[in-house]
């Protein structure tokens, strides 16, 4: 509950933020809402000397689109996200996203950068990111990168944000006529993380399947595209779709913990893949 | 001025609220006194475990580091943790652990430092040498020969066994067409109140005074008991209960910190603070049930209940607490509920375990009863094939039967069990409804209607149901007073904590003098202001409080009534007090004002023969019997067969306190209630592993339900007002928790009951929902 002492800085730029990251290295966290490093700071299982607050970069909170693009800075809380006019018109499925994280108190806080540069492997954005084939923009002293969402999730707590980098931005292309997309978590009756959450976002082709990513998060170690239900689907039409979805769990070490087996787990993946599709197809249809 | 409204029985918003929504109420953590220091205690990471050292040297050197102390430096300094309750064996139970450490979360270590920083550093230079022992978490495995044992002084785990024997039972068994027996594990729940648990002890060495800021539920009778602890007069203690967010029966008790922060007071001369955290909070504060019970039911084909045997093996934990073991007790003399079942018998054994003790948890031992009483309906409707509403109407007490002795040797004071039944199913439409599930069982969706009628036992109570060593009885006690200037202060020995006494006396008070509530103060959670009083638990406050306060109020009535009396030359037995004023009945243009007769009091001008000054009576009201509140509760469930999920379609409550007097409170009550009920049926579980390690200690993993797992709750009620107190009120604190767990529970086994599942654990989460239509479907 108390913390170890440690020194806090408060940055007006990203590039102040990079210039204490790159002076403290491993000393250094970056805080933007806090809540993934504050719980654990009040554990002491996070001791950093030095905290970097990026909370002032007022730019990194922006949404906003550009060239059929929607541009999310890492800084922007859940909330800002669930009610952003653009991202309900142009990215539905990711404002229902955010408005299941948590509950208000943390999505008045908590930040689309910060789940997912933490990677729960409960987390909500990840599933909503693998969907939607998000790009996450990385900077560090030399500049910018760019990572996609299916090279991102590297394992259980672990992205492609190397030491000394901040994720600035996220990415999205709108979706666009004959998309849809649906996210349907089993939330855990204590924590509000997903037991299992699915995003599906499809786009037909008539009444086939021309093109569809299905995010899963919570089953395992980390946020994962369901490849095989995808390929399952190509070019098929929405009644291959239980076919399709009993393979969500193929390949996955599902988690076990008190509230769910590893077998449950599954299972809830199969069901809710099964139904987010099924919604996703209502949607396009509609 | 204008005529003053009546406040009983109208919807009155809490007194109580604005100060604790705006924030400007005062909780233990918001007491700051000067010099005050803080202190946090290390806590024992293992379920069982010899202490071979403890090294604080380091600890002590962290600067801004005052004190670091271990159990070792508390030996004869602090008495041991009191259990009031009898038992065969109550162990020694030292405030930090001696030699060895018995459950996670036992205190072993203190630091006091300027701030909890500095403490949180001090805790972390600690270092303790543990043996591991093996650990028992199981009660069953730890009546087996081999178990390891906790208290080596007793060579068992076995607390006690209390048996209530009776031969009829054997008979109802022989000849009743069927014995069913099934087991049940009410399971252990934490109370989670909003606010945990806090000391602040202040020592004053010129006065040789302590005065104790805490989180209880009794602050004189913790008084009492920290007195004995730290060898202290009781007029030497000054115990403060400021406002208490939530207790649930878990801050009816007393804690080793109570005396622990004391005698760091005491020692160290300087206040010191102790706030717990949400972690210690779950760990160790006390947990409720985690009982299990054998039962056996002898039911004849009609659905007449002859007969129930309960087996029961009640876990008390590690140490017991203040009333641990005299829980138990509760859940086999009420478990043939609202029934007329002529014949009862049951034995409970009390076990040890490496866990947290158990003790009172909101309904404490009543919500097991009527769990066991409505499985029991349950049970017998689907074993004859009857339908559980005629099970019950068939077994009811009949309403001209009251007074009813139960075969728990009990006597319920009055009801009117079947009227509330009926009242729940109309509301629910009970005919449509059971035809709405079966159209939807044909489209294969699972729809189940449970139903709970229950009964408890409050206004605890005859003070000879009490412990004899608690220090105090059943009563309880009230002072009124009526200031110079006309306005009321009621100091009441309960001591609310989310209750809302400071509406409902204010309430009372108001209409009996005919003023105005605001001209009402109450005063409680203060031994320095407050006669002796027992406190706020098992719904007693206004049940037994509320007498305490009319007797009070009587008497100055009736002081007030002489005085009025003289002046006006009227005689007192034909004056009423009305409108601010004191007025003859038959009459109204005869009075005096109110004020006048309060000013004659305090003014004493004049002298009259047996009257003296001043307007402030005490009064301490020993109840001749408890009360018995009851009701049914029906639900509308839907299961998800897919994903084990459960939604709620409907959930009527028709509960029945007596008289009430202010029905918002007791609609929070029931409101608040119905949520820890369901939160039993469906979603809280304090876990355990067979090694004794804590698997639900943060509120990420104990699922305490929000707003979107709870069902739109649609009330009712009826009246039947008790015959035990001048009020007619039976308490209603409980009453929603003990009706809400089998209802939830029964509806969601009637929607599983085509696929022949009869019998789940709580909580029906919903892996254990999935897996058993998954096994029912294969067989």
């Amino acid at each position: 509950m108390f913390p170890a002492s440690f020194e806090y800085h408060r940055v007006s730029s990203v590039k102040d933020a990079l210039a204490l990251l790159s002076q403290f290295g491993d000393e250094a966290k970056i805080l933007a809402g806090g809540h993934s490093l504050l719980p654990m700071m009040k554990l002491r299982l996070a001791q950093p000397a030095h905290l970097v607050d990026i909370g002032a970069v007022h730019e990194l909170a922006q949404i906003q689109e550009q060239g059929g693009r929607i541009l999310i800075g890492g800084l922007a809380t859940h909330h800002s996200v669930e009610t952003s006019s653009i991202v309900k018109a142009k990215l539905p499925i990711l404002a229902e996203c955010a408005a299941l994280i948590g509950d208000i108190q943390v999505r008045n806080r908590g930040t689309i950068g910060g789940s997912l540069a933490h990677a729960d492997p409960a987390a909500d954005y990840p599933a909503a990111a693998l969907a939607l084939e998000a790009e996450m923009t990385l900077e560090n002293p030399g500049g910018k990168r760019k990572v996609k969402a299916a090279d991102f999730f590297l394992d259980l707590l672990t992205t492609a944000v190397q030491a000394g980098e901040i994720l600035t931005q996220v990415s999205f292309a709108a979706l666009g006529a004959g998309t849809g997309g649906v996210y349907l978590k089993h939330r855990h009756p204590a924590s509000g993380f997903a037991t299992v959450g699915v995003a599906a976002v499809v786009t037909l082709k008539g009444t086939n399947f021309d093109k569809v990513r299905v995010g899963i998060t919570g089953l395992g170690a980390k946020a994962f595209r369901a490849s095989s239900v995808e390929k399952a689907l190509a070019g098929k039409a929405s009644d291959a779709i239980a076919a399709a979805a009993s393979h969500a769990a193929d390949g996955v070490d599902a988690t076990s913990d008190t509230y769910a087996s590893g077998e449950f787990r599954a299972e809830l993946a199969r069901v809710y893949t099964r139904r987010a599709l099924e919604q996703a197809v209502a949607r396009v249809k509609a | 001025m204008a005529v003053v409204p009546k406040f009983v029985g109208e919807r009155i918003k809490r007194r109580e609220d604005p100060r604790l929504i705006t924030g400007t109420g005062q909780y233990v953590d918001d007491v700051r006194l000067p010099g005050m220091l803080t202190a946090l205690v290390l806590r024992s990471p293992y379920a069982h475990a010899k202490i071979n050292s403890i090294k604080l040297d380091a600890a002590q050197k962290v600067p801004g580091v005052v004190a670091v102390l271990c159990g070792d430096d508390l030996k004869d300094k602090v008495g041991s943790v009191p259990c009031v309750a009898p038992a065969e064996h109550v162990p020694y139970h030292p405030v930090l652990a001696q030699g060895k450490v018995r459950f996670v979360g036992e205190g072993v270590a203190v630091a006091v430092a300027s701030d909890a920083y500095i403490a949180q550093d001090a805790l972390d230079q600690i270092e303790v040498d543990y043996d591991p022992l093996e650990a028992v978490t199981d009660p069953e495995q730890a009546l087996e020969a081999g178990a390891p044992i906790l208290h080596d002084e007793f060579k068992t785990n076995s607390v006690t066994l209390a048996s209530v024997p009776n031969p009829a039972v054997d008979e109802a068994m022989n000849k009743a067409d069927k014995v069913i027996r099934f087991r049940i594990h009410n399971q252990r729940l934490a109370p989670v109140p909003m606010e945990p648990r806090g000391v602040v002890a202040r020592w004053e060495p010129g006065y040789k005074q302590l005065t104790i800021w805490s989180s209880t539920q009794i602050p004189h009778l913790m008084r009492s008991q920290v007195a004995d602890m730290l060898k202290l007069g009781e007029n030497k203690i000054h115990v403060i209960a400021p406002e208490v967010g939530g207790g649930f029966g878990a801050k009816l008790n007393v804690y080793a910190e109570e005396a622990l922060i004391s005698h760091l007071a005491i020692t160290l001369k300087r206040p010191v603070k102790w706030i717990e955290r949400r972690r210690e909070n779950l760990s160790g504060t006390t947990h409720g049930r985690d009982q299990i019970v054998y039962l056996e039911i002898a039911a004849n084909k009609d659905g007449e209940v002859l007969a129930l045997k309960g087996r029961f093996i009640c876990d008390m934990g590690a140490y017991l607490q203040l009333l641990t073991p005299a829980i138990p007790g509760f859940s086999g003399l009420m478990m043939t509920g609202c029934y007329k079942i002529p014949a009862l018998a049951f034995d409970q054994q009390m076990v040890f375990t490496n866990k947290m003790a158990t003790d009172a948890y909101r309904g404490a031992g009543r919500p097991e009863a009527a769990f066991i009483a409505e499985r029991t309906m349950e049970a017998v409707a689907s074993e004859f094939n009857l339908d559980p509403a005629d099970v019950r109407r068939k077994n009811f007490i009949a309403k001209a039967s009251f007074p009813a002795p139960t075969a728990g040797g009990l006597v319920y004071d009055s009801g009117d069990y079947e009227l509330t039944l009926n009242k729940a199913l109309d509301q629910i439409d009970y005919n449509k409804t059971r035809a709405e599930q079966a159209a939807a069982a044909k489209e294969g969706r699972y729809i189940g209607i449970g139903i709970a009628s229950y009964v408890e036992i409050c206004g605890i109570g005859p003070s000879a149901l009490l412990p004899p060593k608690l220090k105090g009885g059943g009563w309880e006690s009230c002072t009124v007073r009526i200031e110079p200037d006309g306005k009321v202060t009621v100091l009441t020995g309960v001591s609310p904590h989310g209750q809302g006494q400071e509406t409902t006396f204010a309430q009372i008070v108001a209409d009996e003098l005919g003023i105005d509530i605001d001209d009402v103060t109450v005063v409680h959670g203060d031994t320095a202001l407050v006669p002796y009083g027992i406190g706020t638990f098992g719904s007693r406050g206004t049940t037994v409080g509320g007498p305490a306060l009319m007797m009070s109020v009587g008497k100055l009535q009736a002081k007030m009534k002489r005085i009025a009396s003289t002046m006006m030359e009227v005689p007192p037995e034909q004056l009423e007090f009305r409108n601010r004023t004191i007025a003859m009945a038959s009459d109204a243009s005869k009075s005096i004002a109110l004020q006048t007769v309060i000013e004659a009091a305090y003014g004493y001008k004049t002298v009259i023969e047996g009257v003296e000054p001043g307007l402030d009576a005490t009064s301490f009201y020993e109840p001749s019997a408890c009360t018995f509140p009851f009701g049914t509760h029906v639900a509308v469930v839907e299961v998800d067969s897919q994903t084990g999920q459960v939604k709620f379609l409907r959930y009527v409550a028709v509960d029945d306190c007596g008289k009430v007097i202010s029905p918002l409170l007791v609609e929070g009550q029931i409101q608040g209630g119905i949520a820890q009920g369901i939160a039993q049926a469906l979603y809280e579980e304090v876990k355990y592993d067979e090694g004794g390690q804590l698997l639900s200690a943060t509120l990420m993993d104990y699922a305490v339900p929000k707003a979107n797992m709870l069902p739109h709750y649609e009330l009712l009620s009826t009246v039947t007002p008790s015959p035990v107190n001048s009020l007619g009120v039976k308490g209603v604190g409980e009453a929603g928790t003990i009706g809400a767990t089998p209802c939830a529970y029964n509806a969601v086994l009637d929607a599983l009951k085509r696929l022949g599942i009869r019998d789940l654990d709580m909580p029906l989460k919903p892996e254990t929902i999935w897996r058993a239509i998954r096994d029912a479907k294969k067989a």
